[in-house]
């Protein structure tokens, strides 16, 4: 008997997770632990330095001593993608937890408070949401001056109104359920029953949020830094690198590189917050 | 609630929106940067007293900060943006001036990606787990996952420098006099004079621009739709339209696609705002001469007021291009008429 209740058990756990090994979700992820493994053993393995000049190699097609091609400077262009991502990937999770911090405040405060508040925060949150992204983080860099903590700052600022929206929803439909008036009834602060009984069940669907988006703020920081307001001009980063290419059509490896490095991240990381949606959705699921 | 008294009551919630975006641009503007004089007046402009002395009473920089905002407020709705450093012509002529190229593009982009998007997207959803289906979802996730500059530069690579099928920078060739100014759309200007040399070259001209702008658009739409799509074909009505035996088609079009619409239409609103921020990279990398490639010429020599003549251009296109597409949301979904 017990042995059946353990196996029904098992299904269903099974089944619970089943979304979370489905071949997009593996794929996603197999592509992150790439990256990240990369930024992590780059200065032990790779033959070159990012920032070693050599004019002899300059523009050297991808192939020999180099797998992906030198570019104008003759560094070697493997070596520079690869160390890119220790600049990206944190500058983009930075942002997106940022973002997530600012967005969740202002939405959890307007969601719980309601009324005159939630009218004031909801309506500072629609006029930032029609600035669009690039533009006001172009005149906020160019305010600050173009550096990565800048870019890594703008983002944020530009993109916490999606966050504020979500939180403030689920607040809405969390405020209500009976565990938060059992808490309530105890006599539990405000801040308590807003970050012990609230904010633990939005977390969930905030993070799904966050994944997806982290894509999103990896392409602006990497269209900042090609635009040049992100860091200096001969760090290893991707949309810089691209931007290198831009007056070299001939050579094409260039910015070819570094713009597929970019395209595999915000691909995989599109894969893994889709799958994740679909693990927790379970209406999208059978989709 | 009719039409017309929804429109009104949007309108007016539009009023607390344009405030709060000139206090945002207010702030930005005079917070940010200790110096708002430094920030406006270039370094020569700024060693002449009677300049900045000007300067400072332009803009009430000798009143208290809330004065000084309704000083910004009643120049702006004046159409007193400020004089942009690098060109030092106002900064409301010099957006007149780029923003038809950019108008162009941005539209021609929004109906290739609306069109392209619809046409994937439903036939993902009918043709699902077959190839077709892994065709479009493959296709709307480069769309979704590049780099809009990449593309930008891999499809000047192929079909300008390579392939030679299409011509790669500006609006026109250098050789083709542009059509006299109508509209600002080159497209619309020569056919409207009858050139069609002109036509056809800024025609092609617009091809790759456009297509690259509208990647994004297309796979969000893609995928929106598809999903959409795929919920309304397992709801009761498509069945019973099915069992009445009309046709396959009226039932997907009538019934599924009609009803599968509404969030695409949010998505395609939305989706405006980031085609204007693909526009800054797209118009710089093909030397488009629109209101991106000033911005980002503006934010490269840190001209302050022009990025923010800029900004709030963009944000006011942008709350007005949704609230089009509430009203059309309106006119779609007759159930929220008579709510």
């Amino acid at each position: 008997m017990s042995s059946i209740t353990s196996l029904t058990q098992d299904s269903a756990h099974a089944d619970r997770w089943r979304p979370l090994r489905s071949p997009q979700i593996l794929i996603g992820v197999a592509v992150m632990v790439f990256w990240v493994a990369g930024t992590l053993v780059a200065p032990l393995t790779l033959p070159h330095d990012p920032l070693t000049q050599n004019i002899n190699d300059s523009l050297q097609p991808p192939g020999g001593d180099h797998p992906w091609g030198a570019d104008k400077l003759g560094r070697d262009i493997f070596t520079r993608v690869i160390y890119g991502a220790r600049i990206t990937l944190p500058a983009g999770f930075l942002a997106v937890i940022a973002s997530l911090m600012v967005g969740m405040s202002v939405g959890a405060l307007a969601g719980y408070l309601g009324g005159l508040w939630d009218e004031l925060l909801m309506r500072l949150t629609d006029v930032v949401f029609a600035f669009p992204t690039i533009i006001l983080a172009m005149a906020i860099a160019a305010a600050l001056g173009p550096s990565v903590t800048n870019a890594i700052l703008t983002i944020a600022i530009v993109s916490w109104p999606n966050y504020a929206r979500v939180t403030r929803g689920l607040v809405l439909s969390l405020k209500h359920n009976e565990y938060v008036e059992a808490t309530r009834s105890i006599g539990a602060t405000h801040g308590y029953i807003l970050l012990r009984t609230i904010l633990p069940n939005a977390l969930g669907s905030l993070i799904v949020l966050a994944t997806i988006d982290l894509g999103n703020a990896i392409l602006v920081f990497a269209g900042l830094s090609f635009l040049g307001l992100g860091p200096a001009p001969e760090t290893p980063e991707w949309g810089r690198m691209v931007a290198d290419g831009l007056s070299f059509s001939d050579q094409w490896w260039v910015s070819a590189f570094p713009g597929l490095a970019i395209f595999t991240v915000v691909m995989a990381l599109n894969f893994m917050g889709d799958g994740l949606r679909d693990a927790l959705d379970p209406r999208s699921r059978e989709r | 609630m009719p039409l017309y008294l929804y429109v009104l009551r949007r309108l007016i919630v539009m009023i607390p929106m344009l405030i709060g975006i000139t206090l945002v641009s207010f702030i930005i503007g005079h917070a940010v940067p200790a110096d708002p004089i430094a920030a406006n007046l270039s370094q020569r402009a700024m060693s002449d007293p009677t300049v900045v002395a000007a300067f400072k009473a332009e803009w009430g920089l000798d009143q208290p900060v809330p004065v000084q905002y309704l000083v910004y407020v009643s120049n702006l709705v004046q159409g007193n943006l400020g004089r942009s450093i690098r060109s030092r012509r106002p900064v409301l002529d010099d957006l007149k001036a780029y923003l038809p190229a950019t108008f162009e593009l941005a539209t021609t982009a929004t109906v290739i990606g609306v069109a392209a998007g619809l046409v994937l997207g439903v036939l993902s959803a009918v043709f699902r787990n077959s190839w077709l289906d892994y065709i479009a979802r493959f296709v709307s996730l480069i769309g979704i996952s590049s780099p809009v500059f990449w593309l930008a530069l891999i499809a000047l690579l192929v079909f300008y420098v390579r392939l030679r099928w299409l011509p790669g920078l500006g609006r026109l060739d250098s050789t083709i006099p542009a059509p006299p100014t109508v509209t600002g759309l080159f497209t619309v200007d020569s056919l409207l004079v009858g050139d069609w040399r002109a036509f056809s070259n800024a025609f092609r001209h617009l091809i790759l621009p456009s297509m690259v702008l509208a990647s994004y658009s297309m796979g969000l739409i893609t995928r929106i739709t598809r999903a959409s799509m795929l919920e309304s074909l397992t709801q009761d009505y498509v069945r019973t339209a099915r069992s009445k035996g009309l046709r396959e088609l009226v039932v997907l079009r009538r019934h599924a696609l009609r009803n599968a619409l509404i969030p695409v239409i949010t998505v395609i609103g939305l989706s405006y705002g980031n085609l204007l921020s693909g526009a800054v990279l797209t118009e710089t990398i093909f030397a488009w001469p629109g209101i991106g490639r000033y911005a980002f010429q503006a934010s490269s020599t840190l001209d302050f007021p022009a990025i923010m003549g800029v900004s709030i251009l963009i944000a006011f296109i942008f709350i007005v291009v949704n609230l089009m597409v509430d009203v059309l949301y309106h006119i779609v979904d007759p159930r929220l008429r008579t709510r």
